[in-house]
């Protein structure tokens, strides 16, 4: 069945609280989710105080700050730290979402902050994302073309047709949306996920792909499709304003219309 | 269990189905139609508040209420069929369990359903 309670080892326990920063005038409190898996411990919530007058005003300025004046041991993922490469992808004030676009001022009371749900954790806040890379890889996410490509020149699109990427291809594959979708939760082992599902809509709408029918055909499964039950968290939740939801909405649409 | 194989060998898994737009058709199809029956059920018994045994024996067996009294019998349990089984689908992980529920679901839903009908028309053609 569906567990709906952390099992007995994975219930997060309240951890340390870090001193606070001395001669503040703003501080904020960070609540931060811990594991360490040689700990052989529970996870816990540790707490961190700072000044906030002297940190950077993205929740991933917080984190590196901490993690270079406070807690060393603090494990995150981050790289190009402005919403393009989708690593800081995680849990803030109860909100999937990329830390270093998220403000810290935008969060009312303490800043919490916990790993991608329903992920197995590596470390601290990062998830293990290995199966929603397979996933993502299982709908072949390149051109697929029996027309040989021009010799002399690229594949042309007409300015309509290139539209209709618009809102797809700006998606960074941060998994924010698929770890918000309640039935990827429960049946992510076989549900695609809202992700994944935009991707596969990207390539079948480009009216370059020759393999729409064969895409269409891999999609259509109780389970990698239809576990979607259009409860839109995925739309609410994505950090670039994408709309997965309506993606596979369309694809549902053009499974009718093929019959 | 440990396993050895790869990540996108399990993505994979199985392979597509190649199923589920009609379960999804027949769902939205039912619900459409649910909403002028359900409205018209609910203000006839609504109409006929007070009356007595008579006048609704005498309601049900005209031709048209028979027939979609029969229609909405039929349409509201395959509704809640197809409802029910995403349900189990959703929440029911063991795989025996889940077999043991869908096909009870089948049973039970198409036992209740011909006795609804049964019932309706035999007061329809007043046997």
């Amino acid at each position: 069945m569906v567990e709906f309670t952390l099992p007995a080892n994975s219930k997060i326990k309240k951890g340390l609280t870090h001193p606070e920063p001395q001669e503040a005038e703003s501080i904020k409190r960070f609540k931060i989710y811990r594991w360490d898996p040689d700990a052989g411990e529970n996870p816990r919530t540790d707490m961190y105080t700072l000044d906030t007058d002297r940190c950077g005003p993205m929740v991933l300025d917080a984190l590196i700050k901490i993690k270079n004046e406070v807690d060393p041991t603090l494990t995150f993922r981050r790289s190009c730290r402005e919403g393009i490469c989708g690593s800081c992808a995680m849990n803030i004030d109860g909100t999937n979402t990329l830390a270093c676009t998220k403000p810290i001022d935008e969060v009312n009371g303490d800043v919490k902050i916990y790993p991608l749900p329903h992920m197995p954790v590596v470390k601290d806040l990062v998830p293990d994302l290995t199966h929603f890379y397979a996933q993502y890889a299982s709908i072949k996410p390149w051109l697929q073309s029996k027309t040989a490509a021009p010799p002399d020149r690229e594949r042309l699109q007409s300015k309509e047709e290139r539209s209709r990427l618009d809102g797809l291809y700006e998606c960074i594959l941060c998994a924010c949306c698929s770890t918000s979708c309640p039935s990827y939760w429960w049946n992510g082992d076989r549900y695609l996920g809202p992700a994944t599902l935009l991707q596969a809509y990207r390539w079948i709408v480009d009216s370059r792909d020759e393999a729409t029918g064969e895409r269409l055909d891999e999609l259509e499964d109780p389970f990698r499709l239809y576990r979607c039950h259009t409860i839109m968290n995925c739309s609410r939740t994505c950090p670039k304003s994408l709309n997965p939801g309506r993606a596979i909405a369309e694809i549902k649409k053009l499974l009718v219309s093929r019959r | 269990m440990m396993s050895l194989r790869s990540p996108l060998g399990r993505a994979i898994g199985l392979g597509s189905s190649k199923e589920g737009v009609s379960h999804w058709w027949w769902q939205r199809v039912t619900s459409v139609a649910l909403v002028p029956l359900s409205v018209w059920f609910v203000f006839s018994l609504a109409s006929l508040a007070g009356a007595d045994h008579q006048t609704v024996v005498e309601w049900m067996r005209s031709p048209i209420v028979a027939s979609l009294l029969i229609m909405f019998v039929l349409t509201a349990f395959y509704h809640a069929l197809l409802g029910v089984q995403v349900i189990i689908e959703d929440y029911v992980h063991t795989e025996w369990l889940k077999m043991t529920s869908l096909i009870g679901l089948n049973f039970v839903t198409l036992l209740i359903t011909l006795v609804a009908a049964v019932l309706l028309l035999r007061i329809a053609v007043g046997v």
